[in-house]
């Protein structure tokens, strides 16, 4: 058996193979084959339409060409295509999104991450990152302003002496205040991750924002 | 051909190798390893060169910045993607092109069908790599978004959101097209063949085996099929099994094949090869969540991830002393044999890295050094380190047996050696010490700058290196043209240290 072709075949190949898919893999499928899987639609919430409407005031005429009005589904749409980018750039080789319970980083980031955070469409495949070169982005949301990613993406370094990020000018027809679909997709995106959670530090602390209107 | 092959044909294998054997220019079809080698060498090149850009990138030195199609993020995808893909795979193919006939007694099911793969397999490392970089520009098209919405799925025409599953989800079918015919393609001639199987069939065998189901799994599954967190506990066993199931048993298949040809003599303890290949088949599969410690992933599925790994570096150092028995009593071949010396050298490295892994999978070393350049000293020492070092020394025992003529340069043939695994070398420690202290600087919550600002010796180091291992595949593309050319040599490198055993 151990060293005949059909042993090594089924046993060792499809056999320990399948063993270990159903131990490491199929034990969380069915642990948590109860949860809703949100759509993107489903996970537009208060907080991110009120920084897509700010959006949409900031720089309106490449908003209304980029989205048209700041409806829930465009905010869906962009959602969407933010994600799609977030993967396609690189950007989650650099930036983790889960928050450990150890080493401090509850208190640099925020909360630690739960499972049911990740239960939605634009978690698929999951984007928990195994490389941190950048902070955790799982709840950048509302930490910054758009007009700081707008000039952040330009080009990092102007608000970040001595950034290793890349530049993103292709997010942008020309200057920092002229995003185009694909930087406003990114912001909306950015915006997004943690504002799920309870408390969304808005740094501007409107009272819309922070969904306690 | 010259003679080198068939004079030592009878001691390929140890197994049947009597008076009848079919010849080796009946069973080995030469020119498509030459092929696939000359593939892997380029994609080799344009991957060290991504590396390089990235790593450029981060020391400040990019000399491409703000140029879309050249943006590091991107370009780091390629970076793994044509090493595992690219490089390790096309070598692979080729070197079993070689090794699977020639243990077997018998030729692959289809000549013709080979080149086929050779072909499909280059259009899909290709289109891969021009899916990643050109993905994001063309992403944002009505159809595609409408797709996205209908579906509920994430449709990225680049690079999708898995670590070595990046491959667009276009090509995807092809890819396992092109896997399930490579495994019919070698398991022909497996099946063919009488008598107890080698050692290194048993690892080819399962290899393309797994390879394919892991191939499956991770680019289906986690994309259409779950979310969330159980995509992770999948995306997890996909990187990890990569590794572990389709380049481990495919590198160590083909050490148990060449190492004992160029000692003369066999593998030293047979029950230890047993041991060897039914751990690594048991344990390895059930560690895939170690990569994802610390995060929603259920703690007792983390723990048994944690425990099965340790178990497996044991089993990982008795394949180790078994390769080390064998060299007992032919340890003047390390100094005298290139081939030889690659290949103990990555088994130095490979026994290195275990022994890191066994630290590095504790929870408690997850705390400081998870997410840091110490993960990243360790893939390099292990791809770099152990599987392209393999690789090195198969393509130098082979391409003299391949093109007919010794190689060209000596000296070159020892700089490629000294220059890829001192620079590898150099990278890996100074690649763990930055970790080290990028741990630090987090848990101690100094702003994010002091990280990176602390990095940068480390990071300016690490492309020195990566220029020293680059530099080292300069010489050896410079020996292989002037070899292949038949450009006259001053100082060749004598038989005996392109691996030919001694009499
Ligand atoms: C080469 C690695 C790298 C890549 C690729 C990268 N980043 Fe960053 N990012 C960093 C680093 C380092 C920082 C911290 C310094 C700074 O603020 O620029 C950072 C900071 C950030 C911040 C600010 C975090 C904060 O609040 O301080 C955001 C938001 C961000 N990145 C988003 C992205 C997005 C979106 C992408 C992809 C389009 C991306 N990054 C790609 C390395 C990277
Ligand atoms: C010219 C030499 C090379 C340079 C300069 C280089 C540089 C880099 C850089 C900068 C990264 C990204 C690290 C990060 O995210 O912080 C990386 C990742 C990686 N490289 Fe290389 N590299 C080189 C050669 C290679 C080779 C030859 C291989 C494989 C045989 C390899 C395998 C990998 C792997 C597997 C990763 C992913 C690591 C991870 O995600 O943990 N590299 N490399």
């Amino acid at each position: 058996m151990f060293e005949s072709k059909s042993g090594i075949f089924f046993i060792a190949g499809i056999g320990f193979f399948l063993l270990a898919f159903l131990g490491n893999g199929v034990v969380p499928m069915i642990m948590y084959k109860d949860r809703h899987e949100q759509t993107a639609e489903e996970v537009v919430n208060k907080r991110v339409m009120a920084q897509f409407r700010d959006l949409a005031q900031r720089y309106p005429e490449s908003f209304q060409n980029a989205f048209g009005e700041p409806t829930e589904e465009a905010c869906a749409e962009a959602l969407r295509l933010g994600r799609q980018l977030y993967v396609g750039e690189g950007c989650w080789h650099c930036h983790s999104q889960f928050v450990r319970p150890v080493s401090n980083e509850s208190r640099r980031f925020g909360p630690v991450s739960k499972s049911e955070e990740y239960d939605n469409e634009l978690q698929r495949p999951v984007l928990f990152g195994t490389r941190r070169v950048g902070p955790d982005l799982s709840r950048e949301g509302g930490r910054r302003g758009n007009d700081w990613h707008a000039v952040h993406f330009h080009k990092p370094q102007v608000v970040s002496t001595d950034s290793p990020m890349p530049e993103y000018p292709w997010f942008f027809d020309g200057s920092p205040d002229k995003p185009n679909r694909r930087g406003i997709a990114v912001m909306t995106y950015i915006q997004w991750l943690g504002s799920w959670l309870e408390e969304y530090p808005y740094y501007e602390e409107l009272a819309e924002v922070k969904g306690e209107q | 051909m010259t003679s080198g092959p068939s004079a030592h044909h009878r001691s390929d294998g140890f197994q049947a190798g009597d008076a009848g054997a079919p010849a080796h220019d009946d069973l080995v079809d030469e020119k498509i390893i030459v092929c696939y080698y000359v593939a892997a060498l380029t994609f080799l090149t344009i991957s060290m060169l991504a590396g390089l850009l990235v790593a450029l990138q981060l020391v400040h030195w990019n000399p491409f910045r703000g140029t879309e199609l050249l943006s590091p993020g991107r370009w780091r995808m390629i970076h793994t993607n044509a090493i595992a893909y690219g490089f390790l795979a096309n070598a692979f193919l080729g070197t079993l092109h070689w090794a699977v006939p020639r243990l077997t007694f018998h030729k692959v099911l289809s000549t013709r069908l080979s080149w086929f793969i050779f072909g499909v397999w280059q259009v899909i490392v290709l289109s891969t790599a021009v899916g990643i970089v050109l993905g994001p520009t063309f992403q944002d098209q009505p159809w595609i978004l409408a797709l996205a919405k209908k579906w509920h799925l994430p449709m990225n025409l680049g690079a999708q959101g898995l670590e070595w599953g990046e491959t667009p989800f276009w090509i995807d079918p092809l890819a396992l097209v092109g896997l399930a015919l490579v495994a019919v393609n070698f398991m022909v001639p497996i099946g063919k063949s009488k008598g107890p199987m080698y050692v290194s069939l048993w690892y080819f065998m399962a290899a393309f085996v797994w390879t394919f189901l892991t191939y499956a799994m991770g680019n289906l599954l986690p994309e259409y099929a779950v979310a969330g967190t159980s995509a992770g506990a999948i995306g997890g066993l996909f990187i990890h099994d990569l590794v572990g199931l389709f380049v481990t048993p495919l590198g160590w298949g083909l050490m148990y094949y060449f190492v004992p040809i160029m000692l003369k003599k066999p593998i030293w303890s047979h029950g230890l090869s047993l041991v060897g290949f039914w751990g690594l088949a048991f344990f390895y599969p059930l560690q895939g969540i170690h990569h994802f410690l610390y995060t929603p992933i259920p703690m007792f599925l983390q723990y048994g991830a944690v425990i099965s790994t340790i178990a497996v570096e044991l089993v990982v150092a008795t394949v180790v002393i078994n390769f080390f028995g064998t060299l007992v009593g032919r340890g003047k071949e390390f100094f005298e044999n290139l081939p030889i010396r690659y290949f103990y050298t990555g088994m130095v490295f490979y026994f290195i890295t275990c022994f890191q892994c066994a630290l590095q999978v504790t929870l408690t070393f997850q705390k400081l050094i998870h997410f840091t350049d110490w993960v990243v000293g360790h893939a390099h020492l292990v791809m770099f380190g152990v599987f392209s070092l393999w690789l090195f020394g198969i393509m130098t025992y082979l391409f003299p047996r391949l093109l007919g003529r010794p190689w060209w340069s000596r000296s070159l043939c020892e700089y490629h050696y000294w220059l890829s695994a001192g620079g590898l070398f150099v990278m890996f420690l100074d690649l763990t010490l930055a970790g080290i202290f990028q741990g630090y600087y987090w848990s101690s919550l100094q702003p994010w700058d002091a990280s990176t600002n602390g990095s940068q010796p480390f990071w300016i180091t690490r492309v020195f290196a990566g220029l020293a291992m680059f530099a080292g595949l300069l010489c050896f593309l410079v020996n292989l043209w002037m070899t292949a050319r038949g450009a006259e040599a001053t100082d060749p490198l004598p038989a005996r240290a392109a691996g030919t055993p001694a009499a």
